[in-house]
């Protein structure tokens, strides 16, 4: 392989943790709400999209495996790097807290990465292009079950709006790393492997705009101060997620039933 | 759990294919029919059981009583005749 091509792939390989990583960091935390869950149809609509989510990190972090060239698999990929390794965004680590705020998380990650993949599945990168095409379908459901409980919360009791708009509030700051474009995201998008992500701003902004009018809720300011999860530089959540999702191939390495 | 706090009862149909029936699969709760059929979607079809749902109210269901079944159901075990088993079969006939 050429110096360039070497380059090359070193770079797509940190774009597709970019997005498997936010598929695996926010499958792992919606499965919390596994046995916990407000209701029992809730419960299995939850863990479904949860499982929708690891599924796709499962094919992206496997691809990522391939371009790495280091012969490491998706559960070396996904279980075993440090804290700084991994690139998702930072909103998709913060805590479940009440179903509320977890819809509106799932709210704003979900109309991103339905934006993401309907552009990555005309990505010049057919892997790419393939697997983006498989997740936009779910991801339109899981924006549909999310911005149905946004819109009964937010637009229900005085008690449910005042909860979800309150984590709509705390939320907000998160999501302006999604489209902070930085020298990864460039190159990708001149090459024609990923979009722009002003232009995804301008059409997340949109979506986000509707639902929340639907939802009788106010879109909150944005706020200067950035996260940069997507660098590797998390909030003090993601640790205690590894935590948890490491410590079986931890202690039993290469653990099969 | 009161009645007020708990979402009211659906009863949900699947389609299994093209071209067949829906079926009544089961129930769950939900607070409005769009919920109900996200549940159905959920519960009842990530199988591939299905590629369409019905949900219906259950208590838009009108039932007939059990009380009554003797008089309603009954009087059909006698009349053997009803049953369309008295033909000549052609043999060319397969499926019947």
């Amino acid at each position: 392989m050429s110096a360039a091509a070497a380059n090359f792939a070193r770079l797509l390989f940190r774009y597709v943790l970019r997005v498997g990583d936010l598929s695996l960091v926010l499958g792992q935390r919606l499965g919390e709400w596994v046995g916990h869950a407000p209701a029992l149809e809730e419960d299995l609509g939850l863990a479904n999209v949860a499982l929708d989510l690891i599924g796709q990190a499962r094919l992206l972090l496997a691809y990522a495996g391939e371009l790495e060239g280091r012969e490491r698999g998706e559960d070396e990929i996904a279980f075993l790097r440090e804290q700084g390794e991994y690139l998702n965004p930072t909103l998709v680590e913060q805590p479940n807290g009440d179903f509320g705020q977890t819809i509106v998380r799932q709210v704003l990650i979900g109309a991103f990465q339905l934006e993401l993949y309907e552009r990555l599945a005309n990505s010049a990168d057919e892997r790419l292009a393939a697997i983006a095409a498989k997740a936009v379908k779910e991801t339109r459901y899981h924006l549909r079950y999310s911005s149905d409980w946004l819109a009964r919360l937010g637009d229900g009791t005085a008690e449910s709006h005042a909860r979800v708009q309150s984590a709509l509030e705390r939320l907000w700051p998160y999501t302006t790393e999604l489209f902070a474009e930085d020298d990864l995201d460039r190159e990708m998008a001149d090459c024609g492997i990923a979009p722009r992500l002003a232009e995804v701003r301008a059409a997340w902004s949109a979506r986000i705009d509707t639902l929340l009018a639907e939802a009788a809720l106010d879109r909150p300011r944005d706020r200067p101060y950035q996260w940069f999860g997507k660098r590797g530089e998390h909030s003090e959540h993601l640790g205690y997620i590894l935590a948890d999702m490491q410590y079986l191939q931890r202690t039993y390495p290469g653990a099969r039933w | 759990m009161d009645d007020k706090r708990q979402w009211p009862l659906f009863e949900v149909f699947i389609r299994a294919r093209g071209g067949l029936d829906h079926k009544h699969v089961g129930s769950l709760h939900a607070s409005d029919a769009r919920m109900a059929v996200d549940h159905a979607r959920d519960l009842y079809t990530r199988r591939e059981e299905g590629v369409s749902i019905w949900v219906v109210p259950s208590a838009a269901i009108t039932a007939s009583d059990p009380a009554e079944a003797e008089s309603l159901f009954e009087p059909a075990h006698d009349k053997i005749y009803r049953h369309p088993t008295f033909y000549d079969i052609p043999d060319e006939v397969k499926t019947l």
